[in-house]
């Protein structure tokens, strides 16, 4: 075998880059001209006034503060969580006491599922991919000591997202902080699960029923929380191009306000509260043109399409976090660079909050060490990298302001695709968003085989060395001790109690009406996650997914 | 290269399984096309599946090759039993293959059980689909 992929030593790393390699498009395959000039800009009919207005302006494509990092730099939010609540507690205290400015929880996959430590199916997930929470018990040590009334907390949960909210809810006030002034952001996007993440649990009708409890709830109850983050991050890991990232989020979070508007809610109440997240891929100036283009089509689509008049309804304030895909287990020390220069594409394009990924994340979770490198990048570009003097610097660069505009083109293409099958939960039934992901996945898999695109280490410059990094090594008592604890919580708290407030939540359900209270005292009870999402089950019944290859 | 005695008469017949809870499903759907397109009959069992499920789909879908994919990390914890039920069932000629995050310490162990490769993150398609194709077990006479 002849090129880079030779396995023989030494050939490989002195290489030029392939001629395959000349095929000039950007990770989604889109084509990139050699160079631009203000004819791109004709071509598009460029308005500053109309299609960029200077920053804090509509239709906000060059962010939504006029002084933007000046005024107030991004939140660095580090996703972390794994084994036992202890350790994901120990975690937070560390990240908190290096300059973290808000807290992200990540949950492991049974509690992703509704479903409790020891439930049969859960055997061997225990603490992988986040922390394990099952009731309340497990709750309050994972907020330890930690300042609900001054940290701004996420937590990355979708099925039960209404379940962990109530729990967190029920935490914070027996600790004496009122909901009112909880702030923080509940992921809570299901409408992604069903495309691409596959963490759902009831069908997607009474699923949307739920979540919009939770907006209804938020802007009655908690002012201060954004009830959702309408998410294309894994739509984007699951194999999407940058406009079909774009276009799915921006179409989940129109249902997402349809079915507010229909539940009564008034956009301008609502609206301000709706937050985003997106994936920040290698292709630097594809993601910046991807984030301009968000907030404008978001903008005009609240101003036009729903007459919304609060400015801050016409925002699009999002979290950003750098490509989990884009990772290498091959030399994993070049993560690092892969992250640095994706969060440089996301403060550029305006994000709101970052998450940047350790780069041993395709080999295990993040070690302490790791996870610092990826904390201290963050804190580089902000502190030393000297871009955030300058609000949106590429505003008016030809080649940007074409891409942004193409990326707007090609979203709006997309969004007539998903109305041809009467609007998202009908294409989630009919397989297309499912369809649409796996041909584009299988296309950039296509291309790295046929060498078009380059991974270094991987397909091109390959090297031998085994990755000589530190591999987080996780409490081997944990899953032993969230049992245990499991089990005296059962066994300890008020029975009566406990079926009381089952049976209040039941009736609920079945009654249709908002269920958020309803959580909330079944938490106090402490009715487990499982207890809790198998009395919805009942009611709302299971989701079973089409499989389309 | 493995040689075979004599070219093969009917295609390859792979099962692709995702146990455990994990939904990450673009690698198997991914090898799902790449096999196809290499002309194997493939299945696709979908999500969450437990070891007697994927056992018996093997036996229903009379697989030459089972492709396990899990990025959960509970490989340790589900493996043994995917080759429980499959031993229990009398299954003991098919090729068993694995991807997914299965860290470099877990690869033995996990060869131990009975997987004959571990695919790791960014392995080319092509490598997988080759190793399939020279390794798994010729089963039409039998």
């Amino acid at each position: 075998m002849a090129g880079p992929l030779s396995s023989m030593p030494g050939d490989d790393r002195y290489n030029s880059p392939p001629p395959e390699e000349r095929e000039f498009t950007t990770t989604s395959g889109e084509p990139v001209k050699p160079v631009y000039t203000p004819e791109d800009l004709e071509a598009i009919s460029f308005d500053y006034d109309r299609d960029l207005g200077d920053p804090g302006t509509y239709p906000f494509t060059r962010g939504i503060h006029q002084s933007m990092y000046r005024g107030k730099l991004w939140t660095i939010r580090m996703f972390a969580g794994f084994g036992s609540a202890e350790e994901t507690n120990a975690r937070f205290r560390y990240l908190l006491d290096h300059g973290e400015t808000g807290l992200s929880i990540a949950f492991d996959l049974p509690t992703l599922y509704g479903r409790d430590t020891d439930d049969p199916l859960a055997e061997g997930e225990f603490g992988k991919c986040g922390v394990a929470v099952s009731s309340l018990a497990d709750m309050e040590v994972l907020l330890d000591e930690i300042p609900l009334d001054q940290v701004t907390t996420s937590m990355t949960i979708n099925g039960p997202a209404a379940v962990i909210w109530a729990m967190y809810i029920a935490t914070a006030e027996k600790r004496g902080v009122p909901r009112s002034r909880l702030r923080g952001t509940l992921q809570n996007d299901i409408l992604k699960e069903f495309t691409s993440q596959n963490e759902f649990i009831f069908p997607p009708q009474p699923s949307m029923k739920l979540v919009t409890d939770t907006i209804e709830f938020s802007t009655r109850e908690m002012p201060l929380w954004n009830s959702i983050s309408i998410s294309g991050y894994h739509i984007r890991e699951a194999g999407a191009t940058a406009a079909e990232e774009l276009a799915f989020t921006l179409a989940d979070g129109l249902a997402y306000v349809d079915a507010a508007i229909e539940r009564g809610l008034d956009i301008d109440e609502f609206a301000p509260r709706l937050s985003f997240f997106f994936n920040c891929h290698n292709d630097f100036f594809e993601e910046i043109s991807k984030f301009r283009a968000a907030r404008r089509i978001w903008a005009r689509l609240m101003r036009e399409r729903y007459g919304a008049k609060n400015e801050r309804s016409l925002w699009m304030r999002f979290h950003t976090q750098t490509a989990g895909c884009s990772l290498t287990a091959q030399e994993p020390e070049n993560n690092a660079i892969r992250t640095t220069i994706q969060a440089l594409a996301a403060v550029l394009g305006g994000t709101q909050s970052l998450h940047t990924n350790s780069l041993d994340e395709a080999i295990a979770l993040p070690s302490e060490w790791a996870a610092r490198i990826a904390l201290r990048t963050q804190q580089i570009i902000a502190h030393e990298s000297g871009v955030t003097n300058i609000a949106d610097p590429l505003g008016g660069s030809y080649a940007v302001e074409a891409m942004t505009s193409d990326m707007e083109r090609r979203v709006y293409a997309i969004f007539d695709e998903i109305e041809s099958y009467g609007g998202v939960v009908p294409a989630i039934e009919q397989g297309y968003f499912l369809r649409s992901i796996a041909d584009s996945s299988y296309s950039y898999e296509q291309a790295l085989v046929e060498q078009r695109k380059i991974v270094i280490g991987v397909n091109a410059f390959r090297s031998d060395e085994e990755p000589g990094i530190p591999i987080l090594k996780m409490d081997p008592h944990g899953e032993a001790r969230q049992i245990e604890r499991l089990q005296r919580t059962r066994a300890e708290r008020d029975d009566a109690a406990y079926r009381a407030a089952i049976e209040r939540l039941d009736n609920a359900a079945r009654d249709g009406v908002n269920v958020m209270p309803f959580l909330i005292d079944a938490a106090n009870a402490y009715a487990t996650l499982g207890e809790i999402t198998n009395c919805l089950r009942h009611v709302y019944g299971e989701y079973r997914q089409m499989v389309v290859v | 290269m493995v040689s075979q005695a004599h070219p093969r008469t009917t295609p390859i017949r792979v099962l692709v399984a995702k146990p455990g809870l994990d939904g990450h499903d673009r690698g198997a759907k991914v090898m799902v096309r790449a096999l196809r397109d290499a002309g194997m009959e493939v299945i696709y069992t979908g999500l969450f599946q437990t070891p007697e499920m994927i056992a018996r789909a093997a036996i229903d879908e009379d697989a030459d090759v089972i492709g396990l994919s899990i990025l959960s990390g509970a490989h340790l914890a589900l493996f043994p039993k995917i080759f429980a039920e499959l031993e229990k069932a009398g299954v003991d000629d098919v090729l068993v293959v694995a991807g997914g995050t299965i860290p470099n310490e877990d690869v033995d162990r996990v060869k131990q059980l009975g997987v004959a490769a571990v695919f790791g993150p960014g392995t080319p398609m092509d490598e997988a689909v080759r190793f399939i194709r020279d390794h798994a077990p010729d089963r039409s006479g039998s």
